[in-house]
């Protein structure tokens, strides 16, 4: 086993009095570094001291993400510049960014996550990884180069783009490990098809550690079907580390959540209360070790669940269910609640499709109008239009089945929807509002 | 006589079909004939050249869905009764037509047609006897 796994197997009695000692740093630094902060403190009547259990965190006010556009660039900066290592921001797809100023320690302990989560995977040294995730402002690809670096990996930085480069450098430098967003493997598996190389003669390739952009279960199968390699599902947010805040463990259906780093809670996305593991609500971090940014009670808008029980692998850390939808991500169309990622695991069963499709909402005067645009694959084409508008038939018997709606399906040509190199959109919005 | 032809998907949109005359263009595949059949949201484009491994070649690597099928070139005598007898005998052979298209006319007294039958050799078959 690799050293930086150590933490990983801590009992869960000393993790539980790690993390209340270092709660209970944390909460004044925050009150007296972030106005912000001690405000809503005040206004709650909650002090610092307050804090002497675990469970007593729910008596602190939550941060959003709001408050990070509100105060931007520095206002939730605890740290001063002097200790400031890096900034990373968030782009934000509406207005003002997100700014997220670390300490060279908050570095670290990000970098602590990420190979944490290699290591489970099965990572070693002798494995060279190509980091496809952006690099720059985005955490993605600093945060993979960091993590596998500290695992003392042969690290290809290509960065995303130049996609047929990189398929020539992953065949040329017998890559094993690449890390990307799961749309951009299958761009660049369909890349990889047109210039004649199989990824299961040609290269080594063998983990894909994919995370920025959720993703279902069917597309992973997709992804280890096409490539044959163990696709990883690595979680994160900006606004907490970046990736590797938790880290699928092949041994269960989940996620294990670095809990000595990042503090997980669950909670009632309506009434705010905290809920018990087992039960599905909107994810919560508090980030225990960061001194720059520190996030007391972030609502991440995911959604997922602390599973109870115990890994079979021996990890005490919990486990939290992939995410696969973000609450903010819902759409309502005709009056009925619909997540991006059940249209998905519909199309992904229907096996002529193409992993790639688009959902389009526009509106009239008087009603919404719902497209779901699919590539068909280029096996699938038919020359007979029957049995196209049979296959558009059954696309559409599956989206119908699940989410109760009949959107105008549209099968289109293969790579004939636009790829992306960074995290995807699937979903375009242009309803009246 | 079967011959092949290349049926192409194509979304229903300007520029699509230009795209796809310009990669057989840029390969030097010249059509010999075309026909194009649309469902309300596609289109499938249908050539024959004079070289469809080299047309089917060129149009996947410019990234379109190709692929190479069969049709049968029926000649047809081009006067009153001439569609009629041939229809006669498809339907005693119990064949049915997908589609048809020219392949030339005005060949004096006699047209070409091609034909995608739902079962080609028996198509073939039932037109080859008197």
């Amino acid at each position: 086993m690799n050293p930086v796994s150590t933490p990983d197997f801590m009992p869960r009695e000393e993790l539980r009095k790690l993390q209340l000692a270092k709660l209970q740093e944390l909460i004044p630094y925050e009150y007296e570094h972030v106005a912000l902060f001690r405000r809503r403190c005040d206004e709650k009547g909650v002090k610092p001291r307050d804090l002497a259990t675990l469970a007593d965190l729910a008596k602190f006010p939550f941060m959003k993400k709001t408050d990070l556009r509100d105060e931007y660039p520095l206002g939730l900066t605890a740290a001063p510049m002097s200790e400031i290592n890096r900034f990373h921001c968030s782009s934000g797809t509406t207005g003002k960014p997100i700014c997220i100023p670390q300490t060279a320690e908050d570095v670290a302990i990000w970098t602590d996550g990420v190979a944490r989560c290699m290591a489970m995977y099965g990572i070693t040294k002798d494995d060279v990884v190509q980091v496809s995730y952006g690099y720059g402002l985005f955490t993605g690809g600093l945060g993979a180069h960091y993590g596998a670096e500290k695992l003392g990996c042969a690290v290809l930085p290509t960065g995303a783009g130049n996609t047929e480069k990189q398929i020539m450098l992953m065949k040329d430098l017998g890559v094993t490990v690449i890390c990307c967003t799961p749309s951009y493997f299958l761009h660049l598996a369909t890349v990889a098809e047109k210039m004649g190389v199989d990824f299961r003669k040609d290269t080594k390739l063998r983990h894909g550690v994919f995370g920025a952009e959720p993703w279902t279960d069917e597309i992973r199968e997709r992804i280890e079907s096409i490539s044959g390699i163990e696709a990883h599902d690595i979680y994160g947010l900006t606004e907490i580390a970046g990736p590797g805040v938790a880290g699928n463990c092949p041994h269960c259906h989940g996620l294990h959540v670095w809990e000595d780093h990042f503090y997980p809670e669950i909670v009632d996305p309506e009434t705010l209360e905290v809920l018990p593991d087992g039960e599905e609500g909107e994810l919560v971090f508090t980030t225990l070790d960061r001194r720059g940014t520190p996030m007391v009670r972030y609502r991440t808008r995911d959604l997922s669940r602390l599973q109870t029980g115990q890994c079979p692998c021996g990890r005490t850390m919990r486990v939290m269910d992939r995410v696969h939808a973000r609450s903010d991500d819902m759409l309502i169309i005709h009056g009925v609640n619909v997540f991006p990622s059940q249209i998905e695991a519909c199309l992904m069963k229907v096996p002529e499709v193409a992993p790639h499709y688009m959902i389009e909402l526009s509106s009239t005067d008087t009603m919404d109008r719902f497209e779901i645009k699919v590539e068909v694959t280029a096996e699938a084409f038919s020359d007979d239009i029957r049995a196209l508008e049979g296959l558009r038939r059954r696309v559409l018997d599956a989206v119908k089945t699940i989410i109760g709606l009949s959107p105008k399906i549209t099968l289109v040509a293969p790579g004939s929807l636009p790829r992306s190199e960074g995290k995807i959109k699937r979903v375009i919005d242009n309803r009246k509002k | 006589m079967t011959i092949k032809q290349i049926s192409v998907f194509l979304e229903n949109k300007p520029g699509k079909l230009a795209g796809m005359m310009k990669a057989l263009a840029d390969a030097d595949v010249n059509i010999v004939t075309l026909s194009l059949a649309n469902a309300p949201e596609f289109g499938i484009v249908r050539v024959i050249t004079d070289d469809h491994v080299k047309g089917v070649e060129a149009l996947a690597k410019a990234g379109f869905a190709a692929r190479e099928t069969e049709v049968v070139a029926v000649t047809v005598p081009d006067r009153p009764g001439g569609m009629a007898e041939l229809t006669a005998k498809l339907d005693r052979a119990g064949v049915n037509i997908e589609y048809s298209y020219a392949y030339s006319l005005g060949h004096a007294d006699k047209a070409v047609l091609l034909f995608k039958f739902d079962d080609n050799a028996k198509a073939e078959a039932a037109l080859a006897s008197a």
